[in-house]
């Protein structure tokens, strides 16, 4: 059995900064041994452990789409040592991942359904995983409405720009991009904070699922929005944070009551968290 | 399984000069015991109540390597981990309690699991013989016989010693702790009259534990109630009171098992390590954000008792993760008693 410790080694390919305040960028990875790049199966949701040799590793969502081949995108933001670290890192750099790690968003359950998702500020990387996931040719006929909110506080902190301008033309799915505020004369979209737009918005929880991802308060005030329109505890998603340093359910430390948020999650439904210990 | 006898002197002799493993017996240094692997300048002392350290960096060091890599852009596959070689020899713990064996079991289900296999905790596991000695006298914070164990309990071990004062009336369980055995010269077949010597021996063992009021614990009301009324009874201030954070239960405990994993570079090497951890200090949760989910004492304390007596048992459904082998109780610092505090959480 291969070391569930050892990182594949990985070159960065390409840095994109993202934000205007540059504290988030994302990394374009490519494998170093096709081998690897085989062995890494993983589905929107899941994360990885970033490895940089010397200074350690962090978990960080994925953010590419196992649609999108030969490559991972990672957008991170600069908070501690390693993320620091990997901000001053350049183009062609090694560093190394480890992963798939953890569950998925519920991809079976979420066939044949209305998928509603919800982002906020830079939580929105695994969220962007599934989207680009969904509108693939091959899988966008196993959903039916793909419906975004997404807001940030200002635009220049939105994720993807380009990404969310395509989307927003395109007619096989709904896109509403909202800033808490902007003095922007031309800002075409929506402002308000994402509780008030997704109570706007969402008019129906029928055979719907919701991904929410987002900081706490947005999460916080988003969660009675969706209950009042209808959505049942188990079909709100929500995708958890935690310290972690193993990232396979061993080092004891991202625990919520009995289950690991490395290895149970990142991925629970508001129906599960609600049956362990409010402790995240 | 089969019996085997030693005069004492033969057997400490056996131990010393037995071929093919790495021997770890007993030692008295200073004021405590603690196990070290034999040899002519170290003499096995079995007259020990139990180690004040655990046995459990024999298999899960307190610090290991785990990989290596470069960081000098020159070098090939500079940034790139590698495993660092490592050999894992035939090793034998004798004279191991049967509490600190059970432990092994506990902790197994953490490192061994279907999804993923721990590689070094794993392979010197596997290399490992454990010979017990089972406690013809439990001491006051013993409460093994509680928690699913006994002083001559047999779980995890593949021989246990009786001692009968002069001789140590061998029980073979396994076949690999009949390899070891066979490897110590001068053993004999027992007379039936030192079986049943070994057998009043162990019950006297089992009653003197069991009259022990102190090891009263409502293990089957705390199991019943759900998680979450445990988590939220009013009770954590008060029982988070004492404690000083310090961490010694989780450094002494057999069955703590979470670690931490940091990168050290001296030049142009670096090691990745893992080190034993404690859910005792703060930075444990901490996030590179600022938040943490156990940021206050009394969630700490909680998590630790919470983990041991309920998280566990729901997840595994077989027993606490604690093996009563009472090292907690007989060090903290405070004088917490994971005894009492199961029971005022059972309440």
């Amino acid at each position: 059995m291969q070391n569930p410790y050892l990182p594949y080694p990985v070159r960065i390919e390409e840095i994109i900064v993202e934000t205007d305040d540059k504290s988030l960028r994302t990394f374009r990875l490519r494998f170093l041994r096709p081998e690897h790049e085989k062995a890494f199966k993983y589905l929107p949701g899941q994360f990885a452990e970033l490895s940089v040799a010397g200074k350690g590793e962090v978990p960080i969502g994925i953010a590419s789409s196992p649609t999108e081949e030969g490559y991972l995108l990672f957008t991170i933001n600069k908070v501690g040592l390693v993320t620091s670290h990997l901000h001053n890192m350049k183009e062609g750099d090694i560093i190394g991942i480890r992963g798939p790690l953890g569950n998925t968003y519920p991809w079976e359950r979420m066939q044949g359904k209305d998928v509603v998702i919800i982002g906020g500020g830079f939580a929105f990387t695994t969220l962007r995983s599934s989207i680009i996931y969904m509108l693939h040719p091959e899988n966008r006929p196993k959903f039916k409405k793909i419906i975004v909110v997404y807001g940030a506080r200002r635009p220049g902190l939105l994720l993807y720009k380009e990404e969310l301008w395509e989307w927003e033309k395109r007619d096989d799915m709904e896109m509403h991009i909202t800033v808490d505020g902007t003095d922007d004369p031309d800002w075409k979209y929506n402002v308000g904070f994402v509780p008030t737009i997704t109570e706007q918005k969402i008019k129906s929880a029928d055979n719907a699922i919701a991904i929410v991802c987002g900081p706490p308060i947005m999460i916080k005030f988003t969660q009675p929005v969706l209950e009042k329109i209808g959505f049942p505890p188990e079909n709100i998603i929500l995708s958890l944070e935690m310290r972690m340093k193993c990232g396979i359910g061993m080092c004891g430390r991202c625990n919520i009551g009995h289950k690991f948020v490395c290895k149970d999650g990142p991925v629970f439904s508001l129906a599960e968290l609600q049956q362990l210990p409010p402790e995240y | 399984m089969y019996y085997k006898i030693f005069d004492k002197e033969d057997w400490i002799n056996g131990l010393h000069k037995i071929e093919g493993y790495k021997v770890f017996v007993p030692v008295k240094e200073n004021y405590y015991h603690i196990f070290l692997p034999i040899d002519k300048d170290i003499t096995p002392d079995f007259s020990f109540h139990n180690t004040k350290l655990s046995p459990k960096s024999i298999i899960y060091p307190q610090s290991e390597r785990m990989f290596e890599f470069v960081v000098d852009p020159e070098q090939p596959d500079a940034y790139v981990l590698k495993e660092v070689p490592k050999e894992f020899p035939s090793q034998a713990v004798v004279g191991i309690r049967p509490c600190d064996a059970h432990a092994f079991q506990i902790v197994k289900v953490n490192f061994d699991n279907p999804e993923y296999k721990d590689p070094w905790w794993t392979k010197r596991y596997e290399a490992t013989t454990f010979i017990g000695l089972g406690c013809n006298r439990p001491r006051s914070t013993c409460f093994c016989s509680k928690v699913g164990g006994g002083p001559f309990n047999e779980k995890g071990l593949d021989a246990i010693m009786y001692d009968l004062g002069d001789r140590f009336l061998i029980k073979v369980i396994t076949d690999k702790g009949g390899d070891f055995i066979g490897g110590i010269k001068g053993g004999k077949d027992p007379q039936d009259r030192d079986i049943k010597e070994a057998e009043s021996i162990k019950e006297e063992a089992e009653k003197e534990i069991n009259s022990n009021i102190n090891i009263n614990m409502n293990l089957q009301e705390l199991a019943e109630k759900p998680i979450l009324a445990v988590f939220d009874a009013p009770i954590w201030d008060k029982v988070s009171f004492p404690c000083i954070n310090c961490g010694i239960c989780t450094y002494l405990c057999p069955t703590c098992w979470c670690f931490d994993i940091q990168d050290e570079v001296y030049k142009k090497n670096g090691d990745r390590i893992r080190n034993w951890d404690s859910c005792m200090f703060p930075i444990f949760t901490l996030h590179g954000s600022g938040h943490n989910p156990r940021a206050e004492k009394f969630r700490r304390v909680r998590q630790r008792f919470m983990h041991k007596l309920k998280y566990y048992v729901e997840k595994y459904g077989d027993g606490v993760q604690c093996s009563g082998c009472g090292r907690c109780v007989r060090y903290c610092p405070t004088n917490m008693d994971i005894r009492e505090i199961c029971n005022i959480m059972a309440k």
